[in-house]
């Protein structure tokens, strides 16, 4: 790929600079909608674009805004950038790097939205982040690009940056909106949804920071522009974050469709020491673990691909095990994390995690009888389809998945076997 | 618009909108609940309500529905169970609600709520009435796959205040305290901390869990997680017997159950163990405040008199019911048509009606101690029949005025607060602001002591005399008006803050008039309420009592002697001493040697409410039954028939041998209890949701309602044509004009005798407006001095804005003699 759509800051330098982005075309195209097309003309081009949710759930980011309950007034826009899913870090890049096409994109969503008030969501650790953002902002309203009766227009808005206080499940989009209303951080029940009653019971859309910062560029070059990039379900690019036994780890913007083969071995340089490649992760913690067979390395990383193969590409974080690493120690550190985020609100989750993370402190103990692999494996099965929000499931899929992919390593720890693996 | 569907096979037609579990319910299936609660909005939290749901199935292009091979629609199954306590129900819908698939799941929920839970039901409170014990015999495993040394260790005697206590490790986070707090009673003062396994319910509140309503949550606690500090570890349910009762505290009349067990401590007799609400959607639902909750305990007081006492050679010794009742009897004798009986609307119906009758037949007066005017209007203007809060909605209005309804009767200020969620009109109208200002969509402000301007201005807008056009009111005044005018039904709630008597009766009239211009007199959810200082104050005036508008020094008068039942007026004002000392006879009849007692020459032991039958009518004239729920304290009687007793001493023939035949007497002779008897009282139907049964987890532990839901008497209509008359205006000059105002927890001798709620009383001390304290120049920590008509008192004081202008306020009941609003110079104390 020759030309970066959401990290452009990789081919301009300084973009984070407001005179840098305004020479780039910056604001052109919010410039542009808010003058001359109705909130109904950019719904319907983001739709036709293709885009989908980049924060895990790929859903079409128009069809999403197209469900806002009509009529009903003051709206909401929301990004979500409480980035926090292991091994995701693209949104943290982007919004220190490229800033002002994120906000750009925040723009837009709100005039589509037909929303006066826009949040910014961001994790606890975005501290110093966040208050660059707020300086950004300050920018912006001086050179009136945000504030009152925008370009002449009845259009306004405010943007609001706004930290969480350290929770994982804040990103799931309804935690998020109690959060942000001052409310301990637990997923609302759905429906309704956040586009019929969201923040403070208006419509609202959350959005992902880049399924936003993908805005600008989509509206300023259009629709059939953005389609060539990608596959024709999954169109455009996704920023890929690398981590793990890798010898290049980072995030990679490429389109959808690229193969974890060519992704991994030809732009991360492929796996260090010479060891060979295990397993992938393919959407950190919250996606079943996949073996690093031929089939799953040329498979393309898109939104119906890797399902097809037993995963799903989530937030795309990728993260590479090598043939050193056992699986059960990854699975244990995993239910570890997910133990403890888990918010308490519903029972399998609350519950069944802590139940597994201490089976899994007697696996790693090596005192695990042979039957705790199997309750694991039950009791996770048993967490899905269960709880009230997606995180549940997340927080078993991996560790099922795992016993069922990788059986050996959990086997390696009963009691009695041989001792630890490496 | 109704929604016919299947469930396990049976076919049931619900309304639209109605959720799964409630149809279910309806149905006669029970779905396993924990955090969903019939009263409350659904979470879905616990997910025990698993369920699989199959659709119609539709074609995704024209919408039609699809047919299977022989021609029915098609059903499709989602691969996911789901919650019936978030899903509202759909046509055509297959439910499985017994499938092995949905046990399945239900019994993993289960599981996973077992794996932290300390399974301590052999010490548990909750154990033997316990939905979690309940669901684990039906859904749990027989044996444990979860270790045992795994097992969370948490705090297992947390108090969240004085009266509730958590034990953390039974708590299995279903929010339906939180909930409650929040969305029931608009108290959120308990919460969730932390997250995961470790989320934990704390409160945030000085007092810890500052509610009327706590002691509700552990009724409807799933698990034995909250407890009441005076229940837990104090008795096994299987062990309790029950009886019905009503509670003795406020007019609202809430149905009670009292637990009892015969214990050791009580020589083997029974004893009440815990005061639960008992059902009743029309009058308390299954909610009770926390004084009908947790005051019961004064009736095992060691104060309270076990035997008459007479006075010898001037001190009160005891004496033999005999002694006491003959030498009562001459008193009486001797003093006939001069002797007065003074009662209060503490007492039941039956008592009432045969001290009425004894002082009738004596020539005497019988005075009603509760200083409130209006009796005899509700009796002509009271609600319909059939009223009820709950069944409030956006067309109708309720107009609150001159009470404090959160202090005064917590179950309507409940029912209101959630009737005017549902969108009725609510307007409160009030010197100061309260608690209910907060739901109200119109707030009245008047100036102290105009209850009655703002009332008549009301009136002139609703098209009264155009004599009233100079009280014509702001713009408040004027928009409540014209909500009441729009509104199809009106019930108007009247109290006494900020009056004296002659102020309550030109009030009551007021609002009744109000309630003839709407022409819906008669009608459900239209009419008067009162709110009585009293739980019986309403029944004192059916049975013929009347207060004395000039103050019962004036009844005193010329009296030679006094007869006083279940009041304590020189407790109340120990100034108001002397007439009672100059009575040749005094005789009182009370639970304990209150301080007009120790005055008096003849002392009569009577019973407590839990040891007793009769009836009660309250505030929206329900007459409702008590039953006796623990045998009498020895040495004790009931009121009713020491009355008796004494009136056949003087040849009068009252009834004496049982409360339902006093009763029949009542339905001869009082009009509008004509025909009424035992019986009607006792009747019931079926009530939703149901409570109390084998589904502990769908209601909570409140009980059902098996012994009555009482009759709710008609009004009279309005008879002759009132005319409203010039109400006096309250003038403080330069002074301040003090107010009493009613708090919950007062200085009575139910609370003084019931140690649990002692954190809780109100203090004595003068409420002053910050200005008033500055204006003043007082200091932060002082005390003042207030005098009025040469009494002087040293107070402590305490700074609110929300006292008006020109006015104090201090509780009623707390310690200072003062019932009517008085005025008073403040000053500094020079201490």
């Amino acid at each position: 790929m020759t030309e970066h759509i959401v990290l452009r800051h990789r081919d301009i330098e300084r973009i984070d600079r407001l005179e840098v982005y305004l020479e780039n075309g910056g604001f052109r195209a919010f410039e542009s909608i808010v003058r001359k097309k109705s909130p109904e003309q950019v719904i319907d081009i983001v739709k036709k674009s293709g885009l989908r949710g980049r924060g895990g759930a790929g859903f079409p980011t128009g069809v999403k805004w197209s469900f806002l309950t009509p009529d009903v007034h003051p709206r909401y826009v929301v990004a979500n950038a409480d980035e926090s899913e292991p091994g995701t870090f693209k949104d943290r890049e982007i919004m220190e790097r490229n800033p002002f096409q994120f906000l750009e994109g925040v723009a837009i969503c709100a005039y589509a939205a037909q929303a006066e008030v826009a949040y910014i969501y961001c994790r606890a650790e975005f501290w110093d982040l966040t208050l660059e953002l707020d300086r950004k902002i300050e920018q912006l309203k001086e050179a009136g690009l945000l504030g009152k009766k925008l370009f002449g227009s009845d259009f306004s808005l405010e943007m609001y940056t706004h930290l969480g206080a350290g929770a994982y499940i804040c990103g799931e989009e309804t935690a998020l909106l109690e959060s942000l209303e001052g409310k301990l951080g637990q997923p609302r029940l759905r429906p309704p949804f956040p586009a019929a009653e969201g923040l403070y019971g208006k419509p609202t859309v959350v959005n992902n920071v880049e399924t936003l910062t993908n805005l600008p560029l989509i509206i300023d070059r259009g629709v059939d522009w953005y389609r060539k990039i990608g596959t024709e379900k999954s169109t455009g690019t996704k920023v890929f974050s690398v981590s793990g036994n890798i010898e290049l780890p980072g995030n990679y913007e490429l389109p959808l469709g690229t193969t974890f083969r060519e992704l991994i071995f030809e732009h991360a340089g492929g796996i260090p020491n010479g060891h060979a490649i295990k397993a992938i992760l393919p959407a950190g913690a919250s996606a079943p673990i996949l073996p690093a067979s031929d089939e799953v390395l040329d498979t393309k990383m898109d939104y119906e691909s890797v399902p097809e193969v037993g995963s799903s590409l989530g937030s795309a974080s990728i993260i590479v095990i090598d043939e050193t690493v056992n699986i059960a120690w990854v699975e244990s550190k995993i239910t570890d994390f997910f133990e403890h985020e888990s918010c308490g609100k519903c029972t399998p989750c609350r519950d069944g995690t802590y139940w597994m993370k201490h089976i899994f402190e007697r696996i790693m103990d090596d005192t695990a009888q042979a039957h705790e692999i199997d309750l694991l494996h039950t009791v996770g099965i048993g967490i899905q389809g269960k709880c009230l929000c997606a995180l549940g499931d997340f927080a078993a899929l991996a560790v099922t998945t795992a016993v069922e992919r990788f059986r050996p390593d959990f086997d390696l720890h009963v009691q009695g076997k041989s001792s630890k693996a490496a | 618009m109704s929604v016919t569907l299947t469930i396990d096979g049976t076919e049931v037609t619900v309304p639209e909108g109605t959720l799964l579990v409630d149809a279910a319910k309806r149905r006669g299936t029970d779905v396993p609940v924990f955090c969903y609660h019939p009263k409350m909005k659904p979470v879905g939290m616990c997910r025990v309500c698993l369920v699989e749901i199959g659709r119609p199935a539709r074609d995704r292009a024209t919408g039609e529905s699809l047919l299977d091979e022989s021609g029915n629609p098609l059903i499709q199954f989602g691969p996911n169970l789901e919650t019936a306590c978030t899903i509202t129900v759909g046509q055509g819908w297959q439910v499985r609600v017994s499938s092995e698939k949905a046990i399945q799941g239900r019994k993993e929920i289960v599981e996973y709520l077992l794996t932290s839970h300390p399974l301590d039901c052999p010490i548990c409170d909750k154990g033997g009435e316990c939905p979690l014990q309940d669901l684990t015999m039906g859904h749990g495993s027989g044996e444990s796959r979860f270790l045992f040394d795994d097992k969370i260790r948490l705090a297992k005697h947390y108090p969240l205040g004085e009266l509730i206590f958590l034990d953390r490790e039974r708590c299995i986070q279903c929010a339906r305290c939180t909930r409650f707090q929040d969305e029931i009673v608009g108290d959120p003062v308990i919460g969730f901390y932390e997250r995961g396994r470790r989320l934990e319910i704390v409160t945030y509140s000085d007092p810890g869990f500052d509610s009327y309503f706590s002691g509700n949550t552990t009724d409807i606690c799933p698990v034995g997680a909250l407890t009441t500090a005076d229940f837990r570890f104090g008795a096994r349910p299987w062990e309790l017997n029950s009886a019905a009762s009503i509670c003795p505290h406020c007019p609202v009349g809430c149905n009670l159950t009292l637990s009892t067990r015969r214990e050791a401590s009580n020589a083997g007799r029974d004893v009440v163990k815990r005061v639960m609400p008992r059902q009743n959607e029309q009058v308390n639902e299954i909610w009770i405040c926390d004084k009908g909750r947790f005051v019961h305990h004064y009736a095992r007081s060691p104060e309270r008199l076990t035997s008459p006492r007479v006075r010898k050679n001037g001190k009160l010794v005891k004496a033999s019911w005999n002694e006491a009742l003959t030498r009562a009897a001459e008193g009486l004798k001797g003093a006939a048509s001069s002797a007065v009986g003074i009662a209060s609307g503490r007492l039941m119906n039956e008592d009432l009606f045969n001290l009425k009758e004894l002082m009738a037949a004596l020539g005497g007066r019988a005075i009603l101690v509760d200083s409130m005017a209006g009796g005899n209007l509700i009796q002509r203007y009271g609600v319909g029949v059939g009223s009820n809060l709950g069944s409030l909605g956006k067309r109708d209005a309720v107009l609150v005025i001159a009470a404090d309804l959160h202090e005064e009767a917590p179950i309507w200020w409940l029912r209101l607060k959630q009737a005017a969620e549902r969108g009725t009109t609510l307007i409160v109208a009030n010197a100061r602001a309260t608690r209910l200002d907060d739901y109200a969509k119109h707030r009245v402000r008047y100036d102290p002591g105009e209850a009655v301007q703002a009332a008549l201005g009301v009136l002139l807008l609703n098209g009264g005399d155009p004599e009233l056009a100079r009280f014509e009111g702001d713009r408040a005044l004027k928009s409540a008006a014209s909500a009441i005018k729009r509104a199809r039904n009106v019930t108007i709630f009247f109290g006494q803050e900020g009056l004296n008597y002659a102020g309550t009766e030109a009030l009551a009239r007021a609002c009744a008039l109000i309630t003839e211009s709407k022409g819906r007199l008669g009608k459900s959810n239209n009419g008067l309420v009162a709110v009585w200082p009293r739980a019986n104050t309403q029944g004192a005036w059916d049975m013929g009592l009347r207060p004395e508008p000039a103050g019962l020094h004036r009844a005193l008068a010329g009296a030679k002697a006094a007869y006083i039942v279940a009041a304590d007026p020189v407790g109340d004002d120990p100034a108001a001493a002397a007439p009672f000392e100059k009575l040749s006879t005094l005789i009182v009849q009370d639970l304990f040697l209150t301080a007009t007692a120790e005055l008096a020459d003849v002392v009569l032991p009577a019973q407590a409410f839990v040891e007793r039958a009769g009836t009660f009518t309250s505030g929206e004239r329900r007459v409702q039954r008590l039953y006796p729920a623990v045998g009498a304290l020895a040495g004790s009687l009931p009121d009713w028939k020491i009355v008796a007793n004494l009136a056949h001493r003087l040849e009068v023939d009252l009834e004496d041998k049982a409360a339902p035949l006093v009763f029949e007497r009542i339905a001869a002779a009082v009009p509008d209890y004509l025909g009424l008897s035992y019986d009607d009282l006792a009747a019931v139907e079926p009530q939703w949701p149901e409570v109390g049964g084998a589904d502990l987890y769908f209601g909570g532990t409140a009980y059902a309602n098996k012994q009555g839901l009482g009759v709710q008497l008609a009004p009279r209509g309005a008879g002759r044509p009132l005319k409203w008359k010039a109400p006096p205006r309250a003038s403080a000059g330069k002074d301040l004009l003090l107010t009493p105002v009613t708090v919950l927890y007062d200085r009575g001798s139910a609370l003084r005798h019931s140690s649990l709620l002692e954190g809780r009383i109100a203090p004595l001390q003068l409420i002053l407006h910050p200005d008033e304290i500055e204006r003043l120049g007082l200091s932060e920590a002082g005390e003042v001095e207030i005098s009025w008509d040469g009494r002087s008192e040293r107070l402590k004081f305490a700074a609110s804005t929300d006292v008006p202008p020109g006015s104090a306020l201090v509780p009623r009941g707390a310690g200072l003699a003062l019932s009517d609003p008085t005025p008073v110079t403040v000053r500094r104390s020079n201490s």
